[in-house]
């Protein structure tokens, strides 16, 4: 790091690490404000129907409380974009836990105590909130989440299906999950004067800023959002949550700086979650294990509140290459909370059920998984028909085969038992978008010979501060030590959200533009800088965003080894391994912990992640941290990240691809495809929890669904 | 709103924090997370569920890790408390735990890692007083200390979830301090 | 949570006063589990009574061999105390598979029988639950209910007990001492807690006003080999599925001269199983008359729509972990002869 370009791609240590290991970092509701109170919501107990009376006396008359804000006395908003955004506007109860009221006192235990007194009288209707693949309300939207489209189809699927030599044809389900950032949705708001200040847990203050703008009617420049530090957000604090409305919608009430920060319990219902997934899945080979057609449909919930379609059947235009193809999407809006973005969105559930499927058609044909995805490579994107800008999956299955010691694997399933104990290795492919969003930037030169970069980027974990320092110094070509970021406030120059892997390709692309003029301006003056610096801005719009006659995305492949435990049916990984292909890495260390995180994520989904939509009450049964099974330290064993440097010069300045996702996408597959070669079952519906595990083992072989004809 | 809490709700509490003692008239409601967060402003222990599920309350109290969040601050009149902040003995070198974190890149977000630190205080003592765990061998002598291996380090922690995923990273720095 | 009064107690008999003083008034222990019910609105106490500096934090040996462990001793020193972990190793490892090091380090011998189920019905105010509020039906059985119970559950309630210890303490023939207006008296651990029946809202036998001063291990089950195993979802920091704690005494001749069964999350208290235990005593230590008792204890079980599989993982684990304690096979002897 000598100011010759060697800054990126070095394991430089996260500049705000030594706030957090000491405690001195602070999140949305640790800003200490004079005379600051709290508020907590009251959600709806009823899973449809509307308020018909609210009673606040009881709440009002308790010490320390300040107001309760319902539907009846809260601010007007201006209808949002977002229509989960529109708290306390009207009477009606989209599902359970929508927010009803909301209680301000002084304390978290008065505030506490007031919501529980608060009483909500409903007219109560018939609701439905059972997903099934055939519900007679399913339809095909225009559009999936992010805006692909619901629908691709080319060649003849249904006649490659029915004169395949080799066919799979299964169907698998994810279950409902939960993002569950160990910081909890936060909010701290306080008017100064006609200022709105806000301090708020978020992925993007940029985008929280225009929506509090358009939902209270403000200017822009009147409102500064925080987001310094952000515990964790994993999608669900990509956009504005109700809880910064709220505690705006408080401050404004009360005239106090008041903080909402939702309890963990509440999160299910009202900051989104991923919606369940219904797969089917049909694949046609031939005798050589050639693809000759790929189907991948699929059904999932909404809400009332808006169509969110989780984009699951969008890798299968990627992946293989097929002749004919189908890829779906149905939707059915239910009486559920809301559905959003949670890693990887489509991706990581719709990768589970192709990468399992794939794995059920090596089994089927008798080839190694790993051939078998190698055999099928793409030229082109199957779906666009466009080349890829790099594609290098064939080499992180390859290397992560020799890492992982896969040509030692006895394929046959069931053929390895330690004791009680029925072991099994599994391998599954990823891959994941390349995204990148406008921004802009600023670089100053100072006259010390220090430079400060100043975008409204937001570090989630992910060490935003240290990468775009990282990028800065590359190209301005001074040691790293000379650079200073400021990130994370809404007066910096405005940038994209941290959310589809884009943050840092996204920001980093504006810093370097920012540099890059900054050294032109640099490079004609002679003496001394002026005090304040010289600075340069930069904006990508327009190329950022411009349509590539590339096909981009990431690629990766996982392998996983599991030990199944035929006594009680537990399944626990030993090791993992992922290899991946993201472009270039610029900070070896923090690049390292995302993929190992993406892939701890996956471990959960695979083995203990997963909430119950109850049919009777309409709530997710699984609300809390004791009973929604986020991975623990001793469920997470060796897991180790490695990748392929490529050199992809149709990307952006940097020669990045995102990291963020694409390590939580395949991992589940991986996992369970190893359970399937350790048990000789074929479980096709997630967790893996000992209640299905064990079922299947003792169970009766279930019916074959897939196989060689004749 | 009504008149200030009762006075039989209400309670004189002498905590020891961080070396330094504090005498706070607390509402019994009251837990210690929130005495530190709200009344001494000592916002590196963190509120991640409130309730005994997550761990990013952890903080020391008599030398014993526990969660903040599920103490009611008027039980633990007279007692010692030491929290993520207090670990540094106020000068500016770091604790070895809070260096090898940091060495070893073993958080993200960062909000679990306070918890995680001084759960992993606690964990070091409570293996050398001999304190078995669920995965020590059960015919290992007691009464002696547990030597911390990869697997006793993962279980005494499990009671910090991190949902960064940065448990591999804090089990190298666990190991680094032993 | 509403506002409450606080009492610190110095002596048992202050507390059994200040406990019968007012109805509304309950134990603090280390609050692991009142506290998280008070912060969700299903515990209500009018004023807590704090038993957690009572002189009852030792774990001493009695003059007849047994050994009593305080109400107010922390379940991991509980679990680290040699006379525990060399004489009853069932309930060692029962406490240390529950909950997280934290926990265990706050949690009391005496909160720890008396934590409640953590059924989410019975968690959730708005939701009926008759162990709660008597009377406004079972949500569980109408709701979602993959871990409730598939033993001694009532037309009223299928909540599960929570606790590992006490599954241990059940099998090792512990007894609970209780301190009330009344005296002191002592309950056979596997008869503290009770069946939902009619009455769901009593989780135990413990009288008002009364509250436990210890529990005793016996001397007769100090040393035999004893073993507990837990299935859960996570590898740690999970309540059970299904757990077994088992005490198995051999004789010369390989029969079962002592046994005690006990599972946990399979009903409304810790199950006794008395059928597997009357039907293994003198039968032969081996994997087949286990398996045979234990089907038929399990004979009685009623699972529900949900929960069907707790009834071979709670099988598989009892034959499993009898095995482990049972002598090993000994070797048919021409194996041996030439040898």
């Amino acid at each position: 790091m000598t100011g010759t370009g060697t800054a990126l791609g070095a394991p430089a240590v996260r500049r705000e690490g030594r706030r957090k290991v000491t405690g001195g970092a602070r999140y949305a509701a640790e800003h200490p404000l004079a005379d600051r109170v709290h508020a907590r919501p009251v959600p709806a107990t009823v899973a449809r129907g509307r308020v018909t009376a609210v009673d606040t006396a009881a709440a009002l008359a308790l010490p320390g409380v300040l107001a309760v804000l319902t539907h009846e006395n809260a601010p007007r908003l201006a209808e949002p974009d977002d229509p989960t955004l529109a708290v306390l506007q009207d009477p009606g109860v989209p599902h359970r836990g929508w927010y009803v009221a909301l209680a301000v006192a002084r304390t978290p235990e008065e505030a506490r105590a007031a919501a529980a007194a608060v009483r909500v009288e409903y007219a109560v209707e018939e609701h439905d909130v059972t997903l099934t693949a055939d519900h007679p309300e399913a339809y095909e939207p225009e559009t999936a989440n992010a805006g692909y489209p619901a629908r691709r189809e080319y060649g003849d699927p249904d006649g490659a299906f029915a004169s395949a030599p080799v066919r799979v044809d299964v169907t698998y389900r994810v279950p409902p999950l939960h993002n569950h950032p160990m910081e909890p949705h936060a909010s701290t708001a306080r008017w100064e004067g006609d200022r709105l200040l806000v301090h708020t847990s978020s992925q993007g203050g940029t985008a929280v800023r225009a929506t509090l703008a358009a939902l209270f009617g403000l200017p822009e420049d009147r409102i500064t959002v925080d987001t310094a530090h952000v515990g964790g957000g994993f999608g669900s604090k990509g956009t504005p949550r109700p809880d910064v409305v709220l505690a705006v919608m408080a401050a404004r009430e009360t005239g106090r700086p008041v903080t909402v920060a939702l309890p963990r319990r509440h999160l299910p219902a009202v900051v989104g979650h991923r919606a369940p997934t219904l797969h089917r899945l049909r694949l046609a080979a031939g005798a050589d294990g050639r693809l000759t057609g790929l189907t991948h449909e699929i059904v999932t919930h909404s809400s009332r509140v808006k169509e969110f379609v989780e984009q699951a059947a969008v890798p299968a235009r990627v992946m293989y290459a097929a002749p004919s193809s189908r890829t779906l999407h149905r939707v059915v809006r239910l009486d559920v909370p809301t559905p959003s973005w949670m890693r990887a969105p489509g991706e990581c559930p719709g990768m589970y059920a192709l990468e399992s499927a794939v794995d059920e058609l090596a089994t089927a044909l008798g080839t190694d998984p790993v051939e078998l995805r190698v055999l099928n490579e793409p030229e082109r994107e199957p779906d666009s028909g466009k080349p890829f800008s790099s594609r290098h999956l064939t080499e992180c299955l390859r290397e992560g085969a020799r890492r992982f010691g896969w040509d030692r694997r006895d394929p046959r399933p069931r053929s390895r038992a330690e004791g009680p104990l029925l072991v099994g290795t599994g391998v599954a492919a990823a891959t994941y978008p390349v995204l990148v969003r406008p921004s802009t930037a600023e670089a100053r030169a100072l006259p010390d010979g220090t430079f400060v970069v100043r975008v409204n980027a937001t570090d989630i974990g992910t060490g935003a501060r240290t990468v775009l320092a990282q990028v800065a110094a590359d190209t301005l070509g001074v040691p790293l030590e000379r650079v200073r970021t400021e990130i994370g406030d809404s007066d910096l120059p405005p940038a994209s959200l941290a959310g589809g892997s884009s943050g840092t390709a996204s920001w980093g692309w504006a810093v370097h533009d920012a540099c890059t003029r900054l050294t032109g301006r640099l490079g004609g003056l002679t003496g001394r800088l002026p005090d304040e610096g010289i600075s340069a801005r930069a904006d990508t719009a327009g190329r950022a965003d411009a349509d590539s006659p590339y096909a981009r995305h990431a690629f990766g492949a996982h392998f996983a080894e599991v030990t199944v435990d035929s006594v009680t049916g537990e399944v626990r990984v030993r090791r993992m391994l992922g290899v991946f292909a993201a472009g270039r890495i610029l900070n070896a260390r923090t690049a390292r912990s995302q993929f190992i995180g993406g892939m701890t994520m996956g471990l959960g989904m695979a083995l203990t992640e997963g909430s119950t939509m109850d049919p009777a009450f309409g709530d997710f049964t699984e609300s809390d941290l004791a009973s929604y099974h986020v991975p623990a330290h001793a469920d997470v064993p060796a897991v180790e990240a490695h990748w392929i440097d490529e050199d992809d010069t149709r990307l952006n300045p940097m020669g990045s691809k995102g990291i963020g996702e694409i390590g939580n996408v395949g991992s589940a597959a991986a996992i369970g495809n190893a359970v399937h070669h350790a048990t000789g079952v074929r479980f096709r519906e997630l967790p893996l929890t000992p209640d299905k595990v064990l079922a299947g083992l003792s169970g009766p072989a279930p019916a074959p669904t897939s196989g060689r004809d004749g | 709103m009504s008149s200030e809490p009762t006075p039989e709700h209400r309670s004189d509490t002498v905590l020891t924090v961080n070396g330094k003692p504090h005498t706070l008239r607390l509402d019994h409601r009251r837990v210690l997370l929130d005495v530190l967060r709200e009344d001494l402003g000592l916002t590196g222990t963190k509120k991640g569920c409130d309730h005994g599920q997550c761990g990013a309350c952890t903080v020391l109290v008599d030398g014993r890790r526990v969660n903040g969040c599920l103490l009611l601050a008027v039980s633990l009149d007279g007692c010692d408390v030491i929290t993520v902040e207090g670990l540094t003995d106020g000068g500016d070198g770091l604790h070895p735990l809070q260096q090898a974190f940091l060495d070893r890149d073993a958080f993200q977000c960062g909000y679990c890692t306070p918890g995680q630190i001084c759960s992993a205080v606690g964990v070091l003592a409570e293996a050398g007083a001999g304190h078995p765990s669920h995965v020590t061998d059960p015919a290992a002598p007691s009464g002696r200390p547990v030597p911390l291996d990869e697997a006793e380090i993962r279980e005494r922690l499990s009671g910090n979830l991190c949902r960064c995923g940065a448990y591999p990273h804090i089990v190298e720095a666990v190991r680094d301090v032993i | 949570m509403k506002p409450f009064g606080y009492v610190r107690a110095a002596t048992v008999e202050e507390a059994a006063e200040a406990l019968a003083a007012r109805p509304g008034a309950r134990c603090l222990g280390g609050g692991t589990n009142l506290v998280d019910l008070m912060k969700l609105g299903v515990e209500r106490p009018d004023v807590l009574v704090d038993v957690g500096r009572l002189p009852l934090d030792t774990v001493e040996e009695l003059p007849d061999g047994s050994v009593r462990a305080g109400a107010t001793v922390r379940n991991s020193d509980l679990a680290a105390h040699p006379l525990v972990r060399d004489r009853y190793p069932a309930l060692s490892q029962a406490l240390l598979a529950g909950a997280s090091g934290q926990l265990r380090n706050a949690a009391t011998t005496g909160g720890n029988l008396l934590q409640r189920t953590r059924c989410p019905h019975f968690q959730d105010l708005s939701k009926p639950c008759n162990k709660r509020a008597p009377g406004s039906g079972c949500g569980a059985r109408e709701g979602t209910h993959r871990d409730h119970a598939v033993l001694g559950h009532s037309e009223h309630c299928i909540a599960t007990h929570p606790s590992d210890m006490a599954v241990a303490l059940a099998a090792l023939d512990a007894r609970v001492e209780l301190y009330g207006g009344q005296g002191a008296r002592a309950v056979p651990a596997d008869r503290f807690h009770r069946l939902p029946g009619d009455h769901p809202e009593r989780d135990t036998v413990i009288r008002p006003g009364e509250l436990i001063t210890g529990v005793v291990l016996p001397a007769a089950t100090a040393a035999l080999p004893s073993a507990y195993r837990k299935a859960r979802d996570r590898a740690s920091y999970a309540f059970a599925l299904a757990s077994v704690a088992a005490v198995l005494d051999t004789a010369d001749d390989g029969t079962v001269a002592h046994v005690g069964l006990a599972f946990g999350a399979l009903a409304h208290k810790p199950w006794r199983a008395e059928r597997a235990e009357t039907a293994l005593r003198g039968a032969p230590a081996t994997p087949d008359s286990f398996a045979r008792a234990v089907d038929l204890e399990l004979e009685a079980a009623r699972p529900l729509r949900d929960n069907g599989y707790k009834v071979p993982l709670a099988r598989n684990l009892a034959v499993d972990v009898l095995t482990r304690l049972a002598p090993p096979v000994r070797p048919a002897r021409h194996l041996t002869e030439d040898s």
